[in-house]
């Protein structure tokens, strides 16, 4: 005891790190015991029920992930958080959701059933319509943002802005609210799409579901993050957007219209948003006008997880928040209700105890 | 007409008065060097040129038309590159990615390969580091970077801001070198120097900025006779 007081007071520096090792330890151990009770000293679940846990997890994260890139690429390139982002995905969701109500009104008979509707009849064509109209309003949505509530306060002091987005995301969702309503509407998807529908997968004896909204959720997420990765790493506008990451005014010598590639960037973190709001809708089936909240600050979550401003840590930190998020309460033993808090004690951790994030993107004076 | 004239340009940074009425003239296919002690105005002058900074007052024009109100990245369109102080190098990106930013102002793509290997020529130390990443280049590879990425642009005319700062005295020599033989090729040079002699060296004419103003300006080989800049610049007494 005393011995560790003199310690503390000739080098703090190395006590603060012991205490991070001792704590680190103390809880690696708690997880490890929790995973040996959990799995074999008392298996509270059967194989099946984990395969559920991990089928959600994993779908949840590829959204997560989708609406990380977002907070990712902008915070790449202008240094600041946009906390409206989870209220574009929102936007992107009800997008999705009126294609799908006006399609379901229109009539498409067919031999078989003369009351079929078009939503009915045509079902990719549906999801296809549903995603590019939710990506193209969240797209504009994030143009708009931008150029309102962002650009005029490019040259203030850091603070503002965040302000600024903080003031956006409040003013979006009583829009919003105004424009329809503060019911939770329900997000009627083809008949061929119908939750909990999907494949079944036999597992000790019982058969899991494998969702075909999940699957649609997953798969698309995936190709979007592909896309945007040969976007960035392979293009000219991705070059540009790199250059102007690292250097706006030297980019501007380059000949790079700066403030185009800002327009750019919101214009892309709005498609991915939308993206995932119509994915949320379709696989989770609710849309209102703070849908986008959780969602938000899950994927901000999963951006600082990930070392925000790096794009293969956004995906990967969306993915580990999900599968966290839907394994953790039953590994910790802790109420599934307590999932949410689960997420936001991980983002705590992390911006006490590794503010760089598990990729370590080394947040440089230079950049502040 | 003259390749660059800036006309009675004034420059503030907030209420700093940074330059106070400078003109000058660059000829087609001169080298003219812009020198002055620390905090003189040199690299608020290129910058003003380059569109990075609006002058409160004054002109650019570029072969006659005036190019003051353009934005910076319009200002590359119309011919005219930079080699920004500090080199400016983009440190994440690879040296072919670094080279092909240099070009993004070209709308012939289809001398892209042709002048890559015109800077691979100039600069054979860069075709070596082609896949590296920029920022674990040495100090004076990351010059040659920043100078082969300006000339990817194919300028009318080339800002060069302090290109021997940081180096080996061997370097700067073979920096300066290159400087000539891209003006022989046809470039017209702007040069800011630290290096004063060896600027005046290699330039037709040369300007002396103190605190904001052009105090000075006439042929190279006078400059480098003159009592002040031989006590100022040159270290000579
Ligand atoms: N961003 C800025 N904000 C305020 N003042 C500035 C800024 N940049 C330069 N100045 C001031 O403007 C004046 C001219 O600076 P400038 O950088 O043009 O000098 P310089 O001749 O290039 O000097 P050096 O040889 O050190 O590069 C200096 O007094 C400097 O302090
Ligand atoms: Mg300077």
């Amino acid at each position: 005891m005393e011995k560790t007081a003199v310690h503390k007071a000739s080098m703090p520096v190395n006590t603060y790190r012991l205490i991070q090792i001792v704590l680190g330890v103390v809880f690696s151990a708690y997880v490890i015991w929790r995973f040996y009770d959990v799995f074999i000293g008392n298996p509270a679940y059967g194989a099946d029920t984990w395969m559920r846990f991990a089928i959600s997890g994993v779908v949840l994260g590829s959204v997560y992930a989708l609406v990380a890139i977002g907070y990712t690429l902008v915070y790449g390139i202008l240094f600041m958080i946009n906390f409206a982002h989870g209220d574009i995905m929102m936007i992107g969701a009800f997008g999705g959701y009126f294609v799908f109500e006006a399609l379901k009104n229109i009539p498409s008979p067919t031999v078989g059933d003369p009351h079929q509707v078009f939503l009915n009849a045509h079902p990719i064509i549906s999801v296809i319509l549903a995603f590019v109209v939710g990506m193209i309003v969240a797209a504009v949505s994030g143009y708009f943002l931008e150029k309102i509530a962002y650009r005029p306060l490019r040259n203030a002091p850091r603070l503002v802005p965040l302000i600024s987005a903080i003031g956006a995301s409040i003013f979006l969702e009583n829009a919003a609210l105004l424009l329809f309503g503060s019911q939770r509407r329900d997000f009627v998807n083809p008949v061929q799409l119908t939750r909990g529908t999907g494949w079944n997968i036999p597992v000790n004896g019982t058969t899991v579901i494998l969702p075909y909204t999940g699957v649609l959720t997953f798969v698309l997420s995936v190709l979007i993050l592909i896309a945007l990765y040969l976007l960035v790493q392979r293009t000219r506008i991705g070059r540009a957007m790199r250059a102007v990451a690292e250097n706006k005014s030297t980019a501007a010598l380059m000949g790079i219209d700066v403030d185009g590639v800002i327009s750019r960037t919101f214009i892309i973190s709005g498609a991915l948003a939308g993206a995932a709001g119509v994915m949320w809708g379709i696989h989770l089936g609710l849309v209102y006008y703070q849908v986008g909240f959780i969602p938000g600050i899950k994927a901000f979550t999963a951006a600082v997880l990930g070392g925000i401003g790096n794009i293969p840590g956004a995906m990967l930190g969306g993915m580990f928040l999900g599968i966290i998020e839907a394994l953790g309460p039953a590994i910790l033993g802790l109420p599934f209700q307590l999932k949410d808090v689960l997420a936001f004690g991980i983002l705590v951790l992390i911006l006490i105890f590794r503010p760089t994030g598990l990729l370590g993107e080394v947040l440089s004076e230079e950049k502040v | 007409m003259s390749m660059l004239e800036i006309n009675d340009i004034h420059t503030y940074y907030g209420n700093i008065h940074a330059l106070n009425g400078i003109s000058l003239k660059v000829e087609k296919g001169e080298i003219v060097t812009l020198i002055g002690a620390n905090g003189a105005g040199k690299t608020t002058t290129l910058r003003t040129i380059a569109g990075l900074l609006k002058p409160r007052q004054g002109q650019v024009l570029l072969e006659g038309e005036d190019i003051t109100k353009l934005k910076a990245h319009e200002v590359v369109y119309k011919g005219v590159a930079m080699v920004p102080e500090g080199r400016g190098i983009f440190a994440r990106l690879t040296v072919t990615e670094n080279l092909d930013l240099g070009a993004y102002s070209r709308t012939d793509r289809q001398n892209f390969a042709q002048d890559l290997e015109r800077v691979f020529t100039i600069f054979p130390r860069l075709k070596e580091r082609q896949k590296q990443v920029a920022g674990t280049l040495s100090g004076g590879e990351q010059q040659m970077l920043a100078m082969g990425r300006s000339l990817m642009a194919r300028p009318r005319i080339l800002l060069m801001d302090e290109p021997s700062m940081g180096l080996a005295p061997i370097l700067v020599e073979s920096i300066f070198d290159t400087i000539v033989a891209i003006n022989k090729e046809g470039t017209t040079i702007l040069l800011v120097e630290q290096n004063a002699l060896m600027a005046l060296s290699i330039a037709a004419r040369g300007y002396v900025l103190q605190t904001g103003e052009i105090v000075l300006l006439d042929s190279a080989a006078n400059l480098k006779q003159n009592e002040m800049v031989r006590k100022s610049y040159l270290g000579i007494e």
